[in-house]
């Protein structure tokens, strides 16, 4: 109340009343509105300056402050075997992505250092992607099978405020058979190289594309990879999707289907164990290959990933090629498993005859210099030859012949050609001849080397692919099927038709016959009950054995065994080639043949056999033990 | 003697501009807090509304000179409670500002500024002789310093800031020799970098560089800065429409529903909708300023000038700070930002200038 008793007194003075006038602070009131003014105006420029002056700055930091694009990835087609078995199958997992949006090369170390990774690597890895051929905003592709423990370290630090870039992408990874089942058939996936991305097959690919790197996944890399997808999504300042903008589905690949049989294949890579070699099984009326192998053999899973391990290392340093495809990679002296082409050619070209024989004393002299035979064998005719291998009979035979007559031959079943299977790589072989000796040592060809050449040593040099193919051609009356692994839609060559005569065929079909069956073959081993067994056995020696005599290469290094066999003699269905490393021997490369001949008909029979038998089974389970047989009976009547 | 106050007498376009403002205010709450843990803040920000209409009311009610009769009163219970937060406050955000509990709490700081008007005007009002004396200055200086130097240290810079357009618009209506406010000038001049580093805190100080440059701190007051202006920018002309703002859905601007709401409102309404807000703040303070000048008396134009003072403020600190023009301080946007104690406060101060303006005529 004070106030009121001093404002009655200020009534009093003109002066007091004037002070107390607020018209008196007018002008500085009106000051305050010029201020106010500017300080608008000072506001509104700020507002020109980013909203009207240039907002597309801020609003494509708006852009990539939100947005984020996010691989959808095809899964691969999965390889299934010719029975539809999965071979090669896709399991999930979570694989870490870098979005490029908003990739700051500063987080990279923190991140490296969250996730175990190798910082230098990784900046490597993320400098490559941004040097070239990845499309701009294509993420990368930094780790694979995530943890529980590195998912929960992304998802506290992919928020605005940390490291924005951390994207988890949920991946089909490609799942191999772990033993390493046909391994070098199907092949395996990597992320494409920078040195492939320069060739003109990998040309199309980008950056961070897995795609097949060998066998059957890089043969028909096509059919099984599909198409990225891609989403976008706008994501909120902790990393968390709010929409998507833009969903790109991926196109899945296709399944491919295999002329592999799984059963046949197991059992071969079984009965090679661990041993250094291959099997390769064929139909030869079709060219269908349904089994092959090559041991040692490896893991693909360790590939399986976009990043590849350092176990490749290892691999390419193993001295015993793991890698390598035997089947089709390996070239090898055909050693005497040559002899029933020899045979053939004799026939065909009128060089032998029925009547022709020669005395065999454990060797013979050609052109002044004395060959060995491995044993001795009396009077030996074509079918004795091929029955006992008679090296001295096919000296004489080969002699006869000449070399270039032998390579016609040869290169009539296929030999010194890619037989055209589907899988990258396959290796041509060597069939030597006069020509062949010109070109490449410009000198003529002596009469006198062509008698190795004749029990399949000196320079040729067969696959176990192309060994099966021959025989199997052989087999089959003289007609060569592309061998291949995918059947459908495949564009195969026509087969090869040659113009022999059907008799001389048989002629070397028996031979075959009796190198299994008949007593003093070399290819007993390879003998089963009911199946009519065709065969030949082959020893090749690596060098020339005088050479080696006595050096420590020549006790490491033995022999190469060899088998190739078909069943059943008449109409056959399966032609087997065996190539065992340093096997000695040939009747040690036999049995292998032989399980997977008795594989093969093992099921056939399987298979053959009615089925009631299986619908009777849950009633003679559900019958009471025998120790209750009376009440059964009754029970029945 | 009760003067007769008629409802046509009552400040309808203040009223209007307030209620349209508010309004503005609650949509882009609403709109910013959308799918967040916020999501009920917009109706908690109209209750709030709802109580400030009731504070507005009591505000204009009791004659203002009843209230500066009190002043003295109001100023030594603002010291107390402030020295209360200390004792019983609750810390939130590294700073003890608030009295209450969690779920119902006050900023004591922002009743503050309310009775340094009311002291500012009383002390103002009483002084004999047309200039302020440097004695005069100095007292009332030390008056808002100790309530200041408190919030300071809770630590609530940006609030306790506010304390100076007060006294400053204050002093200079008042009538001030020109000499002292060079003196004074000079003195902030050299007082400002030893207060830099003596007084200021590190995050502070942060906040002081990020604004010089806000790309030396990406991540602290320099992001915010930094999302702040690309949410503006992004709002271009038209705005990217309410709810549509990715800036503000995908909460990239920080307390987008607080301080940096006029960021998210220019987002989501651009340049066109910062001009209608910005348009409205500036109605109301020139509403205030006229009831300034129609004021029957000095105390009632202070009353209102330290209001309008207070306010512009809080528009240029607030509003600059989200175009990168001012450091970021933490102040709310009034009217707008959502908040209770901030809206109450508020809203009793307009009630005062309403409260002068009833009473302009002089019987």
């Amino acid at each position: 109340m004070k106030l009121h008793i001093d404002r009655e007194d200020e009534q009093d003075s003109a002066n007091q009343l004037l002070r107390d006038d607020p018209k008196f602070a007018a002008p500085k009131i009106a000051f305050f509105q010029y201020l106010t003014v500017a300080v608008f105006l000072f506001l509104i420029t700020g507002f020109w300056d980013l909203q009207i002056r240039n907002p597309e700055v801020y609003q494509e930091r708006a852009l990539e402050n939100s947005v984020k694009s996010i691989p959808v990835l095809a899964p691969r087609g999965k390889i299934l075997d010719r029975d539809g078995r999965v071979i090669v199958d896709n399991h999930s997992s979570f694989s870490l992505y870098l979005s490029r949006e908003n990739l700051k090369m500063e987080h990279l170390r923190p991140i490296a250092e969250g996730l175990n990774l190798d910082y230098d690597s990784l900046v490597a890895r993320v400098r490559r992607f941004q040097s070239r051929g990845a499309p701009q905003y294509q993420p990368i592709a930094i780790k694979e099978e995530l943890t529980p423990g590195e998912l929960a370290f992304v998802d506290s630090h992919k928020d605005a405020n940390t490291f924005p870039e951390l994207e988890v992408v949920h991946v089909q990874h490609r799942l191999y058979p772990h033993d390493g089942l046909a391994a070098h058939v199907i092949g395996y996936v990597g992320e494409v190289s920078e040195a492939e991305l320069n060739t003109p097959e990998f040309a199309r690919f980008h950056q961070g594309d897995v795609i097949g790197k060998d066998g059957i996944e890089r043969q028909y890399n096509d059919i099984l990879m599909g198409v990225d997808g891609q989403r976008r999504v706008e994501v909120d300042s902790f990393g968390n999707e709010r929409h998507v903008l833009d969903d790109k589905e991926a196109v899945p690949g296709k399944n491919l289907q295999l002329t592999i049989d799984l059963d046949l294949q197991a059992v071969a890579e079984l009965t090679l164990e661990n041993r250094r070699g291959a099997v390769v099984a064929l139909d030869p009326r079709t060219g269908e290959v349904l089994a092959m192998v090559s041991r040692p053999a490896f893991d693909p899973n360790l590939f399986a990933g976009r990043i590849r391990s350092k176990d490749w290392k290892e691999l390419l340093d193993n001295p015993d090629h793991p890698l390598l495809n035997r089947a089709i990679q390996a070239q090898q002296a055909p050693g005497s498993t040559f002899k029933p082409i020899m045979a053939l050619a004799g026939l065909e070209t009128g060089a032998i005859d029925d009547n022709f024989r020669i005395g065999c004393g454990g060797g013979g002299t050609f052109y002044g210099r004395f060959f060995k035979c491995w044993g001795k064998h009396g009077s030996v005719g074509l079918h004795e030859g091929l029955v006992h291998s008679c090296d001295t009979f096919f000296y004489n035979v080969g002699n006869r012949l000449g070399i270039d007559r032998i390579a016609q031959y040869a290169e009539m079943v296929g030999y010194g050609h890619k037989t055209g299977i589907d899988l990258p790589h396959e290796a041509e072989g060597l069939v030597p001849s006069s020509k062949w000796k010109i070109r490449n040592f410009r000198e003529r060809w002596y009469p006198s080397e062509t008698i190795s050449v004749a029990i399949g040593q000196g320079a040729t040099t067969v696959t176990p692919l192309q060994m099966a193919a021959a025989i199997g051609g052989i087999s089959v009356g003289g007609m060569w099927f592309q061998p291949h692994l995918v059947s459908e839609g495949a564009r195969l060559l026509p087969a090869r038709r040659a113009e022999v005569n059907l008799e001389n065929i048989q002629k070397v079909i028996s031979g075959m016959f009796g190198v299994v069956n008949e007593p003093g073959g070399t290819g007993g081993r390879a003998r089963l009950p009911g199946i009519e067994v065709c065969g030949k056995t082959g020893t090749a020696q690596l060098a020339s054995n005088d050479l080696l005599k006595g050096t420590s290469y020549g006790l490491t290094h033995k022999d190469n065994a060899w088998f190739v066999g078909f069943a059943p003699r008449e109409n056959p269905e399966i032609v087997v080639a065996a190539l065992f490393e340093n096997g000695e021997h040939g009747q040690l490369a036999a049995p292998i043949v032989r399980d997977v001949l008795k594989a093969y008909f093992d099921k056939k029979a399987r298979l053959a056999q009615p089925s009631p038998q299986i619908a009777r089974v849950p009633t003679d389970l559900l019958q009471p033990p025998a120790a209750l047989p009376a009440t059964s009976a009754a029970v029945n009547q | 003697m009760p003067a007769h106050r008629s409802i046509r007498d009552f400040d309808w376009l203040m009223l209007i501009l307030v209620c349209a403002i508010c309004a503005l205010g609650v949509l882009q709450i609403f709109s910013a807090t959308r799918d967040t843990r916020f999501a009920e803040a917009w109706w908690k920000q109209a209750v709030w509304i709802l109580a400030g209409f009731i504070a507005l009311w009591i505000g204009t009610l009791i004659d203002y000179h009843t209230l500066l009769g009190q002043a003295y009163v109001f100023y030594g219970l603002s010291v107390v409670t402030l020295a209360g937060t200390f004792v019983i406050g609750m810390t939130a955000f590294g700073s003890r500002r608030w009295i209450g509990t969690p779920s119902y709490h006050i900023q004591v700081s922002e009743f503050v500024k309310l009775v340094i008007v009311l002291l500012v005007a009383r002390y103002l009002s009483e002084l004999k002789g047309d200039q302020l004396e440097l004695r005069d200055l100095l007292k009332l200086a030390g008056l808002v310093g100790l309530p200041m130097i408190m919030v300071m240290i809770e630590p609530d810079l940006g609030t306790a800031l506010t304390f100076v357009p007060i006294l400053a618009v204050g002093v200079f209506l008042a009538g001030f020799r020109w000499q002292y406010a060079v003196a004074i000038l000079i003195i902030v001049a050299v007082a400002a970098p030893a207060a830099y580093y003596v007084v200021l805190k590190d995050y502070q100080r942060s906040r002081v560089v990020s604004f010089l440059d806000p790309s030396q701190d990406p991540k602290g007051s320099g992001y915010q800065v930094i999302q702040s202006k690309i949410a503006v920018g992004a709002g271009a002309l038209w705005g990217r429409g309410v709810t549509k703002g990715t800036q503000t859905q995908g909460r990239f601007l920080p307390v987008s529903q607080k301080d940096f709401i006029f960021s998210a409102f220019a987002e989501e309404h651009g340049f066109v909708g910062v001009i209608v807000a910005l348009g409205l703040y500036f109605l109301l303070l020139m509403q205030i300023v006229q009831n300034a000048q129609t004021a029957s008396d000095k105390a009632g134009m202070h009353i209102c000038m330290g209001v309008a003072a207070l306010l512009l403020f809080h528009v240029l600190v607030n509003v600059g700070m989200v175009v990168g023009r001012m450091p970021v301080t933490g102040i709310p946007l009034p009217l707008m930002s959502s908040g209770g104690s901030n809206i109450v406060a508020m809203f009793l101060m307009l009630g005062l200038v309403n409260n002068v303006r009833l009473r302009r005529f002089v019987n």
